[in-house]
């Protein structure tokens, strides 16, 4: 009872590709959009749950990737190591940052991440040597598990949705466990949640570094995934887009962060057609959303829903 | 070496005069309503553009930047009263969203209108650089720099011998106690908001002869104003100034010194550097003291 | 009751604070408080607003970082522990203003207070092994426990915040009881509350007490305190004013006139 959610979307990640046979949506948005639910999924462990802002986040998404590119192009490591590697570098580096970093609070922490994701974006345009500057990394090898070279779109539809899959459980079990509630109770109070044992500071380094190591995981997947990086993909742009999911979905609810991922996904997808207007009408729906609906679209619709269904029941 | 020093000096400041302003505006925003306005850039692209847009129209450039920041100034009255004012109390991270949707929908409008080019505003008095000593300086820096003192000392007496302004920094101390001794919050919310998107719209145009502006040009200037008022304590108007100041300068010299492709990476380590050992900004906990 | 506790010969002290300072900027709001509480009393702490009252329990609690003197309890020096590592020694609190995690339900919140007896890992509750499993269960089992000693059993599925003011400050209780601490320190519990649940909250703590925990109390609520306490201290302008018995204190003319003359105002 505790994974139906889970269940149902398992359930209708394996049945898409049967019902839609070698349908582009499916695929390549379907893997595009399980990617960005690993981030959100990742990102909503620290900003829903244990309430602190990130707007660095693409850099962790960033570094996984080029990790995985530079290891793969550059050295001929085999792509599982990279990945690896990748998410060593990127949960050290969280370590390391986390500590000063979570000290702040509020419009502080968000400029700081803020500017450690631009930080690193610029280390990613300019140091040419191993990134390739801003024409990015191309010729990455694809993911090779065991032998089984994941070449084709259906294949990473697979993958991508099983990796998905796997980080929605994993972010379910740690929300469903004395884990999840320490971060809540640093979220709704500091002051009580060191009065009862809870070492506050470890708590919130311990989960800048998980939700980084989700970050990076999707980033090397996305990585073999296109064959390329570049810069532009991991830029300012996209951490406030990360950030934007969480919240539009509705915080400290994961799968409220997923729905985010898929509605942002599905909207970028959909706006495509409107080419000019794109920046216009997408700026127009974050603002319409957080005004109207504060709580986000999964959770606001969701609690909307249950008080119809009252009203309605008590009328009829 | 020392004329070169001179040159970067020179440079940081007239850029930083504009952070400066910039951060003025996220300061005067901030005390009104605890709300981070992440479309404060937004406001400086605009300036520039449409300024630049009336002038192409065939308006005289004094009256062009007129228009164009009163136009500005409409833009952050209509951003607060459906935006902001519907949001009011809402949790940081939904307000920092509802703005950055604002900058996004208003970057988007900008393209809509103008394009992707870069386009660029005359200097005001030619561009026969200024000999220093060993530095030139373009004619434009004296009007960069010259506006930004005058702004500044205009806001500073404003906020500190007006009863206008001196209730606008009540606002940011306690907003229930202001409200009680008579203080209209949404009057203050759209004075500050008119008066950082004036700050933005003038900053900008008084920028453009130098730097050029196209519709994204808004989301550097933005953060840096941001960082300006971050490392100044927040809230703090004229540690906002200090701190844009010091960012152009840090910037100039960083980028001459060390590499100019690295310009960003070291103003934001910079500030990341300041916020690890001062976590409310250099002058932040002169906010309450003022009280 | 208080007659026997305070007539029993005292052992070493649980709680024992010594020449205490803690200095805001040049203000002295602890100047040198000294006393000791025997383990297993009521011990209430009165004096009139700006005391140092709540100055004391932060600096007990590791908020603040007192400028001079020691706490020490059971042998352990206080001084210098940040506040998680003293909650492991035994001490749970709760607090003037509310502190609830209103984004949790009532059994969350008290679960969270089983925090120091919950040994689940990152990795392990991840995965969720299951041991994991097991202590959930447990952790649940102890705060459902906790909660019916505190009357708050119906409630356990209700969010918190949504709960009258009286019931929130009792899940505080509840919330710290669950750290099952050998000190609680309540900050003016009865703050708030309406002469019903005043009451209740007498048997509550006399309750707490007969589990062998040892109560500090602030309050301002007279009849409470002198028909609850065992010993009291008074302070004022962050002195020590009197110490003893309900009874020493009544008769203390130094106490009366410098603040229980003003006790009708707390008088229900």
């Amino acid at each position: 009872m505790r994974l139906a959610g889970l269940y149902a979307c398992a359930a209708v990640a394996a049945a898409l590709p049967i019902l839609f046979p070698d349908n582009y949506f499916v695929t390549v948005v379907g893997i595009s959009a399980g990617i960005r639910v690993i981030l959100a999924v990742g990102l909503n462990l620290l900003m829903g749950y244990a309430g602190q802002i990130s707007l660095g986040h693409a850099a962790f998404f960033g570094m996984g990737a080029y990790a995985s590119a530079i290891l793969t192009t550059r050295h001929a490591w085999p792509a599982l190591l990279a990945m690896a590697a990748g998410l060593a570098v990127v949960g050290a580096s969280a370590w390391l940052l986390a500590r000063p970093i979570l000290r702040l609070r509020g419009h502080y922490l968000a400029m700081a991440t803020l500017g450690f994701g631009i930080i690193v974006h610029v280390v990613m345009v300019q140091a040419t040597r191993w990134t390739g500057g801003p024409d990015g990394l191309a010729g990455i090898p694809p993911l090779n598990l065991l032998g089984w070279s994941v070449d084709t779109d259906l294949r990473w539809y697979g993958v991508v949705m099983a990796a998905t899959l796997l980080a929605v459980w994993l972010s379910l079990n740690l929300a469903d466990s004395q884990v999840g509630r320490a971060l809540r109770a640093v979220h709704g109070s500091e002051f009580a949640a060191r009065m009862l044992g809870i070492d506050t500071g470890r708590a919130k380094t311990r989960i800048f570094v998980v939700s980084a190591l989700f970050a990076a995981f999707a980033g090397s997947l996305f990585a073999h995934q296109q064959g390329f990086v570049s810069p532009d993909s991991f830029n300012l742009i996209v951490s406030v887009e990360l950030v934007t999911m969480v919240v539009l979905g509705g915080m400290a609810s994961t799968f409220g962060a997923a729905c985010g991922a898929i509605a942002l996904t599905l909207l970028h997808e959909g706006l495509v057609v409107f080419e000019d207007y794109e920046m216009l009408i997408h700026g127009a729906l974050l603002m319409a959303v957080m005004i109207f609906l504060p709580q986000g679209l999964f959770v606001g619709l969701s609690q909307a829903t249950r008080r119809l269904w009252r009203a309605a029941r008590r009328g009829g | 070496m020392l004329d070169q020093l001179l040159q970067f000096l020179v440079t940081g400041i007239t850029v930083g005069s504009t952070y400066a302003l910039v951060g003025l505006g996220f300061a005067l925003i901030y005390n009104a309503s605890d709300v981070v306005n992440f479309a404060q850039g937004e406001f400086v692209m605009l300036g520039a553009m449409t300024a630049i847009a009336l002038l192409a129209a065939g308006l005289p450039l004094p009256l062009a930047a007129g228009v164009a920041t009163l136009l500005t100034v409409l833009v952050g009255l209509l951003l607060e009263r459906f935006a902001i004012e519907p949001a009011l109390g809402a949790p940081v991270v939904t307000t920092i969203i509802i703005t950055i949707g604002a900058a996004i929908f208003l970057r988007g409008v900008a393209m809509l209108l103008w394009g992707k080019d870069f386009h660029s505003l005359p200097a005001f008095s030619g561009t026969t650089p200024i000999q220093l000593g060993g530095a030139t300086l373009l004619p434009q820096s004296l009007w960069v720099l010259g506006l930004t003192v005058l702004l500044v000392t205009l806001v500073r007496a404003f906020l500190n011998r007006t009863l206008l302004g001196k209730a606008l920094l009540a606002c940011s101390f306690n907003r229930a106690a202001a409200q009680l001794v008579g203080i209209n919050v949404r009057v203050m919310l759209r004075l500050a908001y008119g008066l950082s998107a004036g700050l933005g719209a003038l900053a900008g145009i008084l920028i453009a002869p130098i730097t050029f502006s196209s519709y994204e040009a808004g989301v550097m200037l933005g953060l840096k104003g941001f960082s300006a008022a971050i490392v100044g304590g927040i809230g703090n108007p004229m540690g906002a100034v200090v701190g844009g100041l010091l960012l152009g300068v840090l910037e100039s010299l960083g980028a001459g010194l060390l590499s100019s492709g690295y310009k960003d990476a070291i103003a934001f380590v910079f500030v990341l550097m300041v916020l690890f050992f001062e976590p409310t900004g250099l002058f932040g906990h002169k906010v309450a003291e003022r009280v | 009751m208080s007659a026997i506790a305070a007539s029993s010969p005292s052992p070493a002290p649980l709680l024992a604070v010594e020449a205490l300072e803690q200095s805001f900027g040049g203000v002295m709001a602890l100047a040198g408080v000294s006393f000791q509480v025997p383990a297993g009393l009521i011990y209430a702490v009165i004096g009139p607003n700006g005391a140092g009252k709540t100055t004391l329990f932060n600096a007990l609690c590791g908020f603040y970082a007192p400028s001079s003197g020691s706490i020490r309890f059971d042998g352990h020096e206080l001084r210098g522990l940040p506040t998680h590592a003293i909650a492991a020694l035994g001490i749970s609190r709760t607090f003037q203003n509310l502190q609830l995690f209103f984004n949790m339900t009532v059994l969350e919140n008290v679960m969270v207070g089983c925090h120091l007896r919950a040994k689940t890992g990152l990795l392990a509750a991840a995965l969720r092994l299951p041991q994991v499993r097991r202590e959930e269960r447990r952790l649940r089992e102890w705060a459902r426990e906790t909660l019916a000693l505190c009357e708050l059993a119906d409630r356990a599925e209700q969010p918190a915040g949504t709960l009258p003011y009286g019931l929130m400050k009792r899940i505080e209780i509840a919330r710290a009881l669950a750290a099952r601490p050998r000190l609680l320190l309540l900050d003016e519990p009865a703050a708030g509350l309406n002469d019903t649940e005043t009451l209740a909250l007498r048997e509550l703590i006399a309750r707490i007490r007969a589990t062998g925990v040892t109560v500090l109390l602030v309050e301002h609520h007279m009849p409470l305190v002198m028909s609850v306490s065992d010993r009291l201290l008074v302070l004022d302008y962050g002195s020590v004013l009197a110490e003893g018995t309900p009874a020493d204190i009544q008769a203390d003319p130094r106490v009366v006139a410098a603040y229980l003359g003003g006790a009708v105002h707390y008088a229900v």
